[in-house]
């Protein structure tokens, strides 16, 4: 849902104005503002919010996976952004088809992304290309399937 | 030389293991193995109701329950567009601070346990033992609280909570003397801590550490201050830091952040004092209605009894509300899809990130310095697996 707040949002119009392409959708719910990036613009997109002085997104709070399972795009891939000179959250948003759910790493941008990375490739089955070491981080090495998938009974497998 | 630091090993507070490369004594890699303690409360969220989900919080960072309770509840009070009535919000306030205190509190003890200074572990217990006798008093737990629920408390704080709170309040600053005069002019705590785990606030930053570690190193960032919630900006406090980034840093910047608690406790027990009113928020259908009002009208009944077995839906959307917690920045993302279950629960753990940075902090050092990194970090085991 787009609605006129989310364009006078300084942030959404900056973004915009860079490269429109790289806003697919603007959420806002509850005084969040969420911005849906399509894949192939992620590394941009990430590199841009985190240097550009005005945005100056220099740390990444979290990054974490919903399973809209049997909805496609299945997976959303959520960036919790944080500008600590400014004051400012901003969520970006990724979609992922269920049969490819591979994205661009953003290690080289926010170096805290290693780990967060390496949880939701653990729990979600995302696979980050680029990461330098993506290996389970919370189950054990020879684990199978990935249980924060929607198709994962919460028992665990049998 | 490669060594295995833990899982089992007194100094990593929990089951953490650090793979250590040595080049003689010298720390030339390690690196962190986590999920020994991995129990899936986020799975388990997505199978309970939202009031449900509440007790698995506090078992997620088992030094600070209360801390955790709160961020849930304002991000599933977030959802519904709900919000606690002030009386509430400044007791939630009280108790998150007596929380942050006995947190650090253990912190102080346990890291001069692991550097060798035994007796200041007896004095900081004691108090401790003081904080979690007021917790037990109001909550009827010491440690699963469960006390904060969606859209207030749980109950009426009992007669004599603030008296029993004003007693602590006024004896800990001595304490705190005590436990300074044993460690911060002591030449071994010297030796053993500064010059030690130097990161620096841009490394901090880019590492994503939060709370005293990004403190420590001189970025006053504090969520208290740049995101108010629960009343905060009501209160007059500081945010301490130190620029020396060091282990040194960060002992500082938390006993400080002990005294400042204490200064935030005192305004809102003068703020709750003076003040009547509800703890609970009045939301038909989503917030149970008081005893009084279950027993006596049948719509109070009615649901009471619909909350209690169905639970409450919010909207669908999505949330992200994030705490001061004694360790950092404490996250939760909840997901609605519109039923009485959280559709995802995300839990974004300070200690885990905080943790990340431990191969900055200790290679190049001492294999007894790792002890002192690990310890300044602060993690609890539990919440960096959930």
């Amino acid at each position: 849902m787009e609605s006129q707040e989310a364009d006078k949002n300084p942030v959404v119009q900056r973004l915009r104005q860079w490269d429109a392409e790289a806003v697919s959708e603007v959420i806002e719910f509850r005084g969040e503002t969420t911005v849906v990036v399509p894949r192939a613009h992620l590394s941009r997109a990430a590199a841009y919010l985190a240097s550009e002085p005005f945005l100056y997104f220099a740390f990444l709070s979290d990054i974490t996976t919903v399973d809209r399972f049997p909805i496609e795009p299945r997976f959303e891939v959520n960036y919790h952004l944080l500008s600590i000179a400014r004051s400012d959250r901003l969520r970006l948003k990724v979609r992922l088809p269920g049969n490819d759910p591979t994205l661009p790493s953003v290690t080289s941008v926010w170096p805290t992304a290693n780990w967060h990375e390496r949880e939701n490739y653990d729990l979600f089955g995302i696979r980050f290309e680029g990461h330098p070491d993506l290996r389970r981080i919370l189950m054990p090495d020879d684990w199978e399937g990935y249980p924060l998938r929607k198709d994962y009974p919460v028992e665990g497998p049998r | 030389m490669v060594l295995n630091m833990g899982p089992q090993h007194p100094s990593t507070h929990g089951v953490l293991r650090v793979i250590l490369e040595l080049n003689g004594e010298i720390v030339v890699k390690a690196e962190p193995i986590i999920g020994y303690l991995h129990t899936g409360i986020e799975k388990s969220c997505e199978a309970k109701t939202y009031s449900q989900v509440i007790t698995l919080t506090d078992r997620i960072d088992y030094l600070a329950p209360l801390s955790n309770n709160l961020g849930y509840c304002l991000a599933v009070e977030k959802l519904l567009g709900l919000e606690a009535p002030k009386r509430a919000q400044y007791i939630r306030v009280l108790l998150t601070e007596l929380t942050r205190i006995a947190s650090h509190l253990v912190w102080v003890g346990t890291h001069a346990i692991d550097l060798g200074a035994m007796s200041v572990f007896l004095y900081t217990f004691r108090e401790r033992e003081e904080i979690m006798k007021i917790f037990e008093y109001v909550s009827g737990q010491r440690m699963m609280t469960s006390y904060f629920r969606v859209g207030g408390l749980a109950l009426e704080p009992p007669p004599g909570f603030l008296d029993k709170v004003r007693r602590v309040m006024d004896a800990l600053p001595g304490h705190i003397d005590e436990y300074e005069d044993l460690l911060t002019n002591n030449p071994i705590w010297l030796g053993r801590t500064k010059g030690v785990g130097i990161i620096s606030g841009d490394d901090a930053i880019a590492m994503g550490c939060s709370g005293p570690m990004l403190r420590g190193s001189g970025v006053a960032y504090d969520v208290r201050k740049a995101f108010p919630y629960s009343s905060y900006q009501d209160f007059n406090f500081d945010v301490q830091t130190q620029t020396a980034g060091d282990c040194f840093a960060r002992y500082q910047v938390r006993v400080a952040e002990i005294r400042e608690s204490i200064k935030i406790v005192r305004q809102a027990m003068e703020k709750v004092a003076k003040m009547d009113g509800p703890i609970r928020t009045e939301a038909p259908g989503i917030i149970p209605p008081s005893r009084e009002e279950m027993k006596t009208s049948i719509e109070g009944l009615i649901y009471h009894f619909k909350i209690y077995t169905e639970g409450f839906a919010p909207p669908p959307g999505e949330v992200y509300q994030v705490i001061e917690s004694p360790r950092g920045e404490l996250g939760f993302f909840v997901a609605s899809d519109g039923s009485a279950k959280p559709y995802r629960v995300k839990v974004r753990a300070p200690s885990f990130v905080n943790l990340q940075s431990l191969p900055k902090l200790a290679v190049g050092r001492l294999i007894a310095d790792v002890v002192a990194c690990i310890g300044t970090t602060d993690i609890v085991l539990g919440e960096v697996d959930r």
